[in-house]
């Protein structure tokens, strides 16, 4: 699959790099937002985490933790680890394109 | 004449109990409120933190459940099976059902230590404790008297957890009562975290932060941890970094009460109840309503949040029962004493969108805030009395509403954060 090269550049991310407008991401951003993780294919593993994110974000207000995208996103918190593994819950937020989470006040 | 109707409160501790005394003194009499807990234990949980330093005896923590109840109060023993909000009825474990008008959730939070491999395992109770129950603040205090040599760890394995600052506080008792002691160059303290600090909020985690830095607390942060082997004494993260121990002080995984699990639609992975921040109205019924640690919201799980929260409960189930629109709103608002050793405390007060700043509560004059202080130490103290003779019962403490104060805050400058 091609994907047509995608401006970043426009998007308002605040110093560590999360979305200050979540409406301003879409999917196409995904492969480029990931490059700048490191992460240099995007597999379907990855994408059943950065849409449970997404989802979970537009209902909640907050990105999940890693316990609760362990318990409910269908991917392991080992297997998390192995597809972001400088931190599953702030890694799939940057890239999911919503706030760093809470989880915790 | 007017129907009977009956407000159900599940929960017997802070929650309930604010949430019964003042609905008692709102409602008309042909409102019958009951409250049902499964033992008769209330305990003060921020009494917890000074059990391991022997600064407080466990007999003064802990009073019957019933005796913080008003008149007019119905008070009884059962364990909640689960919740069918569909048919507005509670059943319980001896096969009994209750039915409501409005049920108030007031259930708390449950450790799962079992929830962290080897956490439990062998040397649990040993080698590693918590001080997050009574019983295991209890076993730590010998342990902790005979410590001289070696490495503690304090690690939090997740949030949310009850009282997030206590487990710092922790850290900051332990170095003080290691220095009395005489042994404080032969230990190490360390704080494993899984956030990217001492705190979530930037302002106070950068005080905090330092206040460690200045009494030689080490801290590792985002720190996950998937396993504690508690014989070999290792904390071990998802991401295979490593941290040796001593003495391991651990705040297991919090979720909320096992009935709610068992309970179609009401709570969340961990048991919490999605609830309307400002409402408090719960999302799986118009009916059912959370208050404290029960409730599935971006505030911190402590006392003074469910104190706050309290007016504006009982307020809305008021105006639920008579038909109107619910319009009592809840700002976040939280305040706690982080006690910091040497008969010292640092004072904090946020809500849901300002910060904790430095400056004074609640007004000009009054307690400095993110700042150490002696007078900080004493509200800490005389809290405990606040506690069972006015937040129990219901009162607002004079002087200090639900809504956040701002008067005695500075506002900080962006760039210093």
């Amino acid at each position: 699959m091609t994907v047509a090269p995608i401006e970043l550049t426009n998007v308002a991310r605040n110093e560590e790099g999360f979305f200050l407008d979540p409406s301003q991401w879409s999917e196409a951003m995904v492969p480029a937002l990931a490059a700048q993780e490191g992460i240099t294919q995007v597999t379907d593993r990855h994408w059943q985490v950065i849409r449970f994110m997404r989802s979970e974000y537009l209902e909640n207000g907050t990105g999940p933790t890693v316990r609760v995208l362990g318990k409910a996103s269908g991917v392991s918190i080992k297997e998390l680890y192995e597809l972001f593994p400088k931190g599953p819950a702030k890694v799939a937020a940057r890239i999911a394109g919503i706030p760093k989470p809470r989880g915790c006040i | 004449m007017a129907d009977r109707r009956h407000v159900l409160i599940l929960g017997g501790g802070t929650g309930g109990t604010i949430a019964a005394n003042r609905l008692r003194r709102l409602l008309p009499n042909s409102v019958d409120i009951t409250v049902v807990d499964s033992n008769d234990d209330h305990v003060y949980q921020p009494g917890l933190l000074f059990v391991p330093f022997g600064l407080t005896h466990a007999g003064d923590l802990v009073r019957p459940r019933g005796r913080q109840l008003h008149d007019g109060i119905v008070y009884t023993h059962a364990t909640v099976d689960r919740v069918d909000t569909a048919h507005n009825t509670v059943s319980f474990a001896g096969g009994e059902t209750a039915g409501y008008d409005v049920l108030v959730i007031a259930s708390g939070a449950v450790l799962m230590p079992e929830e962290t491999e080897g956490l439990t395992g062998p040397g649990w109770g040993e080698k590693v404790f918590t001080f997050y129950s009574l019983d295991g603040a209890l076993a730590l205090a010998p342990v902790l008297a005979g410590f001289k040599m070696g490495r503690i760890v304090v690690n939090v394995v997740d949030m949310p957890i009850k009282c997030p600052v206590a487990p710092l506080e922790f850290c900051f008792l332990a170095d003080w009562f290691l220095r009395e002691r005489g042994v404080r160059d032969q230990v190490s303290l360390t704080y494993v975290t899984p956030l990217d600090g001492a705190f979530t909020k930037p302002v106070a985690s950068k005080r905090l932060g330092e206040l460690l830095a200045d009494k030689g607390i080490e801290v590792v942060t985002e720190f996950n941890t998937g396993t504690v082997d508690a014989e070999a004494g290792t904390l071990v993260s998802y991401d295979g970094r490593e941290v040796p121990f001593d003495l391991g002080v651990v705040v297991p995984l919090h979720g909320g009460a096992e009935f709610v699990g068992r309970s179609a639609g009401l709570g969340d992975e961990l048991n919490f109840i999605p609830t309307d921040a400002h409402t408090l109205q719960s999302k799986a019924a118009p009916n059912v309503f959370v208050i404290g640690d029960a409730a599935g919201l971006p505030v911190s799980k402590a006392g003074s949040v469910t104190h706050f929260e309290g007016e504006v409960l009982t307020e809305n189930i008021r105006r639920f029962l008579d038909g109107d629109s619910l319009d009592a709103s809840y700002d976040g608002h939280a305040n706690c004493f982080i006690e910091t050793g040497f008969g010292k405390a640092v004072l904090i007060d946020f809500n849901y969108d300002t910060e904790p700043l430095p400056g004074h509560f609640p007004t000009r004059v009054g307690l400095p805030l993110l700042k150490e202080s002696h007078l900080n130490h004493l509200g800490k103290l005389m809290f405990q009395w606040f506690y069972w003779h006015a937040l129990l019962p219901g009162h607002s403490i004079p002087g200090i509403a639900s809504d956040m104060p701002t008067a005695g805050k500075h506002q900080v400058p962006a760039g210093t954060r």
